[in-house]
């Protein structure tokens, strides 16, 4: 029996718009996924207790206001203290080259920036989670 | 194994969240786990929540978590959302209307995809209780898909089943239609802010004054029947009758919340007063034996048989060569030649 790949997709920061966390929402249910759709605005807090009680194979970031230096890290650091250091992060957002090298060594497993097509993400996701029909 | 019992049993969350992963996936590892935790099953109470999609079950979970917080109980929620058929994938959102639950280590929130089931649950929601149960959470609310027509799984899972309806249109025949009169152990008009709200309860109202049907626990103290959820029959005169409340509530400004919780008391009180307790899980395990039975029965019949001989009957029937009930006549007898 295939085991169901569990997403969470969250929208950290204050930013009030999620229309883009909900076309990655959709495409991953598309894909097959089961994701867990938290809405806007969550806090680290937040994105670490959903991800803990819905043991999430994934965590996904929509972040689109240009502060993911200052959440991602805090977010993964939150996470790695509820026992969470081996989920991956997944981002999708406007972030500028540089940034990504120190993104990818805080443990950011995919960068993915505004209009990547979706089959992307998927085969990305599946990749990570060594699936072999990737 | 052991340790991830002893995780549980002492209230790790991490623990919970791995196990309901094991019992959704339907992992051969849960299976030893949750035979050693039955026995500490059977403390809480569950309530099902159902209705139409939109009316609110999640805003009315939310409050009705916050409201058992403040009696310190620890509350666990299940949410089940559809999966869909096409693709196998799920999008779990009722979390969304749950925010103001984040933070309290009170409370732990799952959501669940029906990953194919048609009742309303998941075919696993059973075991996803049992395992909040076992880890000590006192009140396990139940959000199911609200599909509207065939909730009944509910029914033979909830210690108390909360309909939600909100004012719209056509709720009267809707009503009747969902067959809601027969789940319901407390109906809910949420909306409430909404016109036509009153007109939803009087409607409400007067189908259960015509025609309120014999309740659930009676049929059950009468007969205990398998797959029976409602028989309408005259009840006895000196037998108390529930007869399910009508409320207003308006969930995303918290109001009715306490009326709420004392009508789901009352109907606990009630169930636990009348001696229904008993008679009512002797049901309730009834109705798992015999749903766990066909399906280990049905895998062991595939099992036996190959592909290509069913193939071979689903082509003779096609051909008019066989009738349905002769085709499944003539498998049952090859699978007795099989295993024999
Ligand atoms: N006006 C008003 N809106 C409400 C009330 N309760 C919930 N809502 C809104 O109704 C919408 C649906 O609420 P949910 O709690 O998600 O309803 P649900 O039944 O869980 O929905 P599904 O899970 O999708 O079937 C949301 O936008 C809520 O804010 C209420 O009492 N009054
Ligand atoms: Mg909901």
């Amino acid at each position: 029996m295939k085991k169901n790949i569990r997403i969470l997709i969250a929208k950290p920061g204050l930013d009030g718009h999620d229309r883009g966390a909900k076309v990655i929402a959709r495409a991953l249910r598309d894909a097959g996924f089961e994701v867990i759709y938290t809405g806007l605005r969550q806090t680290p807090e937040m994105i670490a207790e959903a991800a803990l009680q819905e043991d999430v194979d994934v965590v996904g970031l929509s972040i689109l206001s240009g502060a993911h230096m200052a959440l991602v890290p805090k977010i993964r650091e939150v996470m790695d203290s509820h026992e969470l250091g081996d989920v991956p992060i997944i981002l999708g957002g406007i972030i500028p080259d540089e940034d990504k090298p120190a993104l990818e060594a805080m443990g950011v497993r995919g960068i993915f920036g505004p209009g990547t097509n979706t089959e992307v993400i998927v085969s990305k996701i599946h990749a990570m989670m060594g699936d072999a029909s990737a | 194994m052991d340790d991830l019992v002893n995780a549980l049993l002492n209230g790790s969350r991490r623990a919970v969240a791995r196990l309901l992963t094991w019992v959704s996936d339907e992992s051969p590892q849960a299976s030893p786990i949750l035979t050693a935790l039955f026995p500490h099953t059977g403390k809480a109470w569950v309530i099902g929540i159902t209705g139409a999609p939109g009316t609110g079950k999640s805003s009315l979970v939310n409050c009705l978590a916050k409201a058992y917080r403040a009696q310190n109980l620890l509350v666990g929620i299940i949410a089940v959302d559809p999966t869909s058929p096409f693709t196998g994938g799920a999008i779990l959102g009722d979390r969304i209307r749950m925010r103001d639950l984040s933070g309290d280590s009170g409370v732990f929130i799952r959501s669940m995809a029906t990953r194919g089931s048609l009742g309303g649950l998941a075919r696993t929601t059973r075991d996803a209780i049992r395992v909040l149960d076992a880890a000590g959470f006192d009140i396990i609310l139940v959000e199911t898909v609200g599909a509207g027509q065939s909730e009944v799984d509910i029914v033979r899972t909830a210690h108390t089943t909360l309909v939600i309806e909100a004012p719209g249109l056509g709720d009267e025949v809707q009503a009747i239609k969902a067959g809601i009169l027969e789940i319901a152990d407390v109906l809910v008009v949420n909306k409430a802010d909404r016109p036509g709200a009153h007109k939803t309860v009087s409607a409400l109202r007067m189908m259960l004054d015509i025609g309120h049907p014999a309740s659930r626990t009676q049929m059950t103290a009468h007969h205990g029947q398998l797959l029976e959820v409602k028989t309408p029959e005259t009840p006895h005169s000196d037998e108390p009758i529930w007869i399910p409340p009508v409320l207003e509530t308006i969930a995303t400004d918290e109001k009715g919340v306490a009326e709420l919780v004392s009508a789901i008391q009352k109907h606990r009180e009630f169930i636990q007063s009348q001696g229904l307790s008993a008679p009512l899980e002797r049901q309730r395990i009834e109705i798992e034996l015999h749903e766990r039975l066909r399906e280990a029965l049905i895998q062991q019949l595939l099992e036996s048989t190959s592909p290509e001989y069913v193939m071979d009957v689903i082509n003779q029937v096609q051909n008019r060569q066989l009738d349905p009930q002769s085709a499944v006549t003539k498998i049952l007898a090859n699978h007795k030649q099989m295993v024999s």
